[in-house]
Formats: C-alpha cells, sequence, structure tokens
C-alpha cells in the first residue's frame, strides 16, 4: 500500500450527469440480451407481421368447361376463347366426371356446359365464389355475344375502368410500423426508468448514490438522456428498415414527428418513474409495468386498430397515452398530418407527462 | 469539536406491534477516532448509522454531524463523509475504475483514482470488470468507492461481514491505514475480534440502548475482566459457594446439562490469579472425586462482557 499515493488530491472530477448517462450506456450496451430486445426484436415483429399480413395477389376464380369428348367442338372452343379474356378465371377443361368432382370439393366454382346458344351454367348455390364466377362468367359470354351481333367482333370493351387500391401509405405494413414505433417507446420507458430505478434500489445502490452528494435531479436527467440516446437508434433502425424492407414513407413532416416521438418518450418516461416510485422488488415492478402496459397493446391499437371496440368505450380508449401517441405518430407517418391536425393528442401526451412526473416525484422512495 | 454527536435518538417504525429499533441513544465521537458499535443482530446498530449518515430521519433526538446538522447543512456533510452500506451491489458490468470515476464525480475534491484503487490494494484490478471479482475484491471497491471523495469522517456498516478469513485481513488493513491517516471512523459490527482489533472505543449496543462504553480493556476489566477458568465435569458440580471459598473467585457460573444418560456442570470461575486458584481447584475436584472433562484456562474477551450484560452471546438473534 502507498501512503503517499493516498495524498494525492484531485481537484478536476468529470461532470456527475456525464457519469452518470455514460454508466447508464455502458450497463446497457454491456448487455448483449438487453440489446436484442430493445433493438432486434422489433424488427423481427416487423418482418414476422409484416410478411404475414402482405396483400395477397388477387386469387383467380377457378372455373371448369366441361367437355366429354377429347377434342373440343366449334361451341366448347368459342367459350373457352370468352372466358380466358378475362384475367379473373382461371378456365380448365375436364369430363364431366371430374367436373362435377371438383365442383363437389371446391377445387371448381362453377361448371361451364356448352349447349349450343344456351351454355348451361352449374354452381354451388351457397358458395360466395360460385356467385362471384357466375356473374363473372355470365358477364364474359354476353360480352361475346355481345361482340358477335356487333360487325362480328369477338369482343366489346365493357363500358368501364376498374383500378385497385395498393398504395403505400394504406397497407397494413403502413399501419403497424407506427404501432410498433408507438409500442417500442412505451416499453422503453418503462423498463429504462421503471425497470432501471427498481433494480438500482433492490442492489441498494440507489441508498449508495443518495449517501453521497449526488444531486437527484442530476440523477433522473441522466436517466432521461440515457434513454433519449437509446431512442434516437431505435427510431432510426426501425423506421429506415421499413423504408428500406416495406418502403414505408413517412408522408408528413419530420418536426411533427419528432415532437409525437419526444412528448410519447417523455410520457412514458414518467410512466416508468410512476411505477418504479415505490417498488422494492423485481416482481412487483413487473407486475406493475405489465398492468400498465397490457391494456393498452391491445386497446391503443398496436396491431389492429383501436376502432374495433365497442363506441361505448371509445372516449375512453381515446385518453390513453399510447392510443394519443400512435394516432399521431400515423397521423404524421401515414396519412402527412401536421401539429396542428395532432395537436389534440399531444396535449393528451402531455398532461398523461405532467401528471405521472409529479406524482411520481411525491411517492418516491430514494432508498 | 466531536465528529459525531447525537443524544435521545428514538427511531420507531409503524406497525404492529410498532418496532422501536432505537431507543434512547446517545454517542459523542471524537476526531480522529476508531469507533465501533458492537452488538447482535438487531440491536439497532444499522438503523442508528443510518440515521447518522442522513439515510433516516430519527423519530426524536439530535444529530450533529462535524459541527453540522442535517437538516440544514446536509450536501455539505455529505461531502465530507464516506460510506459503506451493509449490502451494495455495484454494477456488475462497470470497471473498478469507472465505478471509482462515477463516485468521484459527486465530490468537489477528492482522491485521484489511482490513488484510490492504492489505498484499497486493487491496481491490478483497476481495468476489472466489478462482476469478475472475489466477494473480498468487491468489497474493497465498496471501501474506495467511500474514500473517493477524500472523507473526514467515515461510516462503515459491517465492514466485514460475509467475507473470508483472507479478505477481512485486508479490509482490515485498509482501515487501520485510514486510521494511521488520522480519519474519524464509525463502524458496527457483531464480531468481537473485529472491534478489538479495529477500534479505540467501542459501545455495546442492544435493544436499541447503548449498554457500555470504553475502549476493549476497559470494558473488559470493568464488567468482570481478568482471567477465567472454565471447567467441565461428569458429576452434578456441588453448589457455587464451593467454589467461591478459593482464592481470588469474583464471580462462579454454574450450569447444568443433561445429556442422555449422563449429568454433568459447567463452570466458569472468573478469578484474579489463575495461578492461585487452579492448584486449589485441581485439589477440591480431586477430593471430591469429581474428574474433569475439560479444562480451559483464558482471558476474559468483549464476548464475555456481552454475556455478562445481557445473558446472551453475541451471535444470538436479537430476541
Amino acid at each position: 500500500m502507498n501512503l503517499d499515493k493516498q495524498l494525492q488530491v484531485d481537484s478536476s472530477p468529470q461532470s456527475p450527469m456525464w457519469q452518470l448517462t455514460i454508466a447508464r450506456v455502458r450497463d446497457f450496451y454491456r448487455e448483449p440480451a438487453a440489446i436484442f430486445w430493445v433493438y432486434g426484436f422489433p424488427l423481427v415483429l416487423a418482418v414476422a407481421l409484416g410478411t404475414a399480413f402482405r396483400d395477397r395477389p388477387i386469387e383467380r376464380i377457378p372455373v371448369i368447361v366441361v367437355a366429354d369428348s377429347p377434342n373440343p367442338n366449334f361451341d366448347t372452343e368459342k367459350i373457352l376463347k370468352s372466358l380466358g379474356m378475362d384475367s379473373r378465371l382461371e378456365v380448365t377443361l375436364a369430363d364431366s366426371a371430374k367436373a362435377s368432382r371438383d365442383l363437389a370439393t371446391g377445387k371448381a366454382s362453377l361448371l361451364v356446359i356448352p349447349k349450343g346458344e344456351k351454355p348451361l351454367l352449374r354452381a354451388e348455390k351457397n358458395r360466395p365464389e360460385s356467385a362471384m364466377a357466375l356473374g363473372i362468367v355470365e358477364a364474359a359470354l354476353l360480352r361475346a355475344r355481345v361482340g358477335e351481333m356487333h360487325q362480328g367482333k369477338e369482343e366489346v370493351e365493357p363500358g368501364i375502368q376498374v383500378e385497385t387500391v395498393a398504395e403505400v401509405g394504406g397497407r397494413y405494413i403502413d399501419f403497424l410500423i407506427p404501432g410498433l414505433l408507438g409500442m417500442n417507446l412505451m416499453g422503453g420507458g418503462l423498463w429504462g426508468l421503471g425497470y432501471v430505478t427498481v433494480d438500482l434500489r433492490v442492489r441498494k445502490l440507489l441508498k449508495r448514490l443518495v449517501a453521497t452528494p449526488m444531486s437527484k435531479i442530476h440523477f433522473l436527467l441522466s436517466l432521461v438522456l440515457g434513454r433519449m440516446g437509446f431512442l434516437l437508434l431505435e427510431i432510426i433502425l426501425l423506421l429506415g428498415f421499413a423504408w428500406l424492407v416495406f418502403g414505408v414513407r413517412i408522408q408528413g413532416g419530420l418536426l411533427p414527428l419528432a415532437a409525437a416521438i419526444m412528448l410519447g418518450a417523455c410520457c412514458f418516461q414518467a410512466v416508468g418513474l410512476l411505477v418504479a416510485s415505490r417498488a422494492t422488488s423485481y416482481e412487483a415492478v413487473s407486475g406493475l409495468m405489465n398492468l400498465t402496459m397490457l391494456p393498452m397493446y391491445v386497446l391503443s391499437g398496436v396491431f389492429f386498430s383501436s376502432d374495433r371496440f365497442p363506441l361505448l368505450i371509445q372516449p375512453l380508449i381515446k385518453l390513453l397515452p399510447l392510443t394519443a401517441l400512435n394516432d399521431s405518430l400515423r397521423g404524421v407517418i401515414n396519412e402527412g398530418q401536421g401539429i396542428t391536425d395532432i395537436s389534440g393528442n399531444l396535449i393528451i401526451l402531455a398532461i398523461w407527462t405532467l401528471a405521472a412526473f409529479f406524482m411520481a416525484m411525491k411517492l418516491f422512495r430514494w432508498r | 469539536m466531536a465528529a459525531i454527536l447525537c443524544s435521545g435518538l428514538f427511531k420507531s417504525y409503524p406497525g404492529k406491534p410498532l418496532v422501536e429499533a432505537v431507543r434512547g441513544l446517545d454517542l459523542r465521537i471524537e476526531e480522529g477516532e476508531c469507533f465501533g458499535i458492537l452488538g447482535p443482530n438487531g440491536a439497532g446498530k444499522t438503523t442508528t448509522l443510518e440515521i447518522l449518515e442522513g439515510l433516516q430521519d430519527p423519530t426524536s433526538g439530535t444529530v450533529e454531524i462535524l459541527g453540522k446538522s442535517w437538516a440544514d447543512h446536509g450536501n455539505d456533510i455529505r461531502q465530507r463523509i464516506g460510506i459503506t452500506l451493509q449490502e451494495t451491489r455495484l454494477s456488475e458490468k462497470q470497471t473498478v475504475a469507472e465505478t471509482l470515476g462515477l463516485f468521484r464525480s459527486f465530490y468537489k475534491r477528492g482522491l485521484s483514482l489511482d490513488a484510490a484503487v492504492a489505498i484499497v490494494g486493487l491496481e491490478a484490478k483497476k481495468a476489472c470488470r466489478i462482476g469478475t471479482l472475489s466477494g473480498g475484491q468487491k468489497q474493497r471497491v465498496a471501501l474506495a468507492c467511500a474514500l473517493v471523495g477524500d472523507p473526514d469522517l467515515l461510516f462503515l456498516d459491517e465492514p466485514s461481514t460475509g467475507l473470508d478469513p483472507q479478505s477481512r485481513q485486508q479490509v482490515w488493513e485498509v482501515v487501520r491505514a485510514l486510521k494511521v491517516r488520522g480519519k474519524t471512523i464509525l463502524l458496527t459490527t457483531h464480531y468481537m475480534d473485529e472491534a478489538e482489533k479495529l477500534c479505540d472505543r467501542l459501545a455495546v449496543v442492544d435493544h436499541g440502548k447503548v449498554i457500555a462504553l470504553g475502549s476493549t480493556d476497559e470494558l473488559i476489566s470493568q464488567f468482570g475482566g481478568g482471567n477465567l477458568v472454565e471447567f467441565d465435569t461428569p458429576r452434578m458440580a456441588p453448589s457455587a459457594d464451593v467454589f467461591n471459598r478459593l482464592s481470588g473467585v469474583k464471580t462462579v457460573k454454574l450450569t447444568h446439562h443433561e445429556n442422555p444418560g449422563e449429568a454433568a456442570s459447567h463452570v466458569v470461575l472468573q478469578v484474579a490469579q489463575p495461578h492461585l486458584a487452579l492448584p486449589e481447584l485441581l485439589t477440591m475436584l480431586e477430593k471430591a472425586g469429581a474428574g474433569l472433562l475439560s479444562l480451559n484456562v483464558r482471558q476474559a474477551t468483549l464476548e464475555d462482557v456481552f454475556l455478562a450484560l445481557t445473558g446472551r452471546n453475541l451471535r444470538d438473534d436479537g430476541k
């Protein structure tokens, strides 16, 4: 032991804010599991759900033209040609035995039996696809008929235009990504402040820190600051990934987006602090966090629209912080809304933030 | 000026029944002193310490630390004291240097990190993560955290509890080095050897009160000091009067224990001069045909003091 060294007095310590924040960051990035759950998991979720609910190509309706002789006659040829022009139909040729079987088992939605001027259409009356097939085949045959009557043309253009919607901004993945972002902000805030605080309390490190001249404000700010750092990376990763893989684009401005994210983050950090204010065990804080988060996972429209819940509870759902956040995020990302459009929801978030923070400070157990 | 001054300290916790952890405790600890609070588990040692450290408010009573009160000068006091708690789990993912750097940042003046690790002899572990250290090394890091602000007054709550003998020695060495530097140290312990080896003065605490105060030697001589002759005989020993007649016997303590099939007695004689009392005792036992199962002559310890004061051993739970 070197007693001379003990006399070295160093009077230029680093800023406690910086030290506290960097300690938070170190604790986090040196925990590989935490990194996965915070950064990896939302991406996995986005891929899994985005793939499962991607917009499928429209399925074609199977229709069988019945021909018992192997060489199709003139009637049959004509029908095949007329129906073949309609891209919604998948037309095959089969003998009556196989055709009946396929109709019975649902492999075919409709049978077309050529009978000169009046082909016979056989449908299963309880099957919606049969009804659809009936309509399409009827129209196709009719068009062919009209074409024949008009200057011998084989086909008449229907007097309408058809357009299907698969626009960016209206797909499921477009709905999902803001929801995941909101969910991440909620989980991150509650874990990042709630769980971390209780962890420090359980380990008696909080008590130890409070016994030093550490400023409590510095301590709380360092938690928030650390969280905001992780958050920035989270957002960039999730939105960048959604843009690269699914082409999800942010329709609105960055300012309203940043406002919604910041307020949402602050709100759930304050709620996290409130949840952690008294808890002295991991079990207690986990229970409280689940109690807080679970209703919002379900009600606040993360995976499906909250409009599906009964009208009676809609006003309540609208007041939940995650609903307010998700609605703001969807407004900005999907609909290109500005600050004024989402201001109602931002006010809800601000009120939650202030209420939770002041209540947390009233209840907080520093030991 | 006293480093620590407290009087009429009471602390009770609400509940049924009301828990009274501290019940009228007075202490005066001088600057440069190493003072020990000795007592069994549950005696109120930690509660007392936490009140003095400003971590708990007393139900009533006054506390003055380095001449200042917690209510008016909390932050000034915190700048000048260092603390180890009974159980703090430092962050396993941080290195020793990082942990000390964090604690250092809270103090206006203090030691360099190199100096802090040097005091606790952990120079080689400076860049290691806390999670890789042994229990004794972790305890020394906790000590370094208490020292990094170069405090005038140190509070150590059971500094060597739960450590292996070698680690205890190392912790004691650190405390001794601090004594040499003139730091005031207040520690709690339920180990007699720790109290004897480290403390200039002791307060024996039981049921939230100081029941004896003084240096180890003072306490031992005050409460039945001198030498103890202890022996077991296979027969029921005669009454205490018989032993009182031996030369220099101050007190006699007689316990009968009934083992299955045989009765035996355990006798403790407090004597002034064992070389006079012993031959007489042996002759007497021989005449009575009592026989000896064991015989032990030793100096009285703090354990005996505690036993004399409370009728219990230090390691008994404080019930």
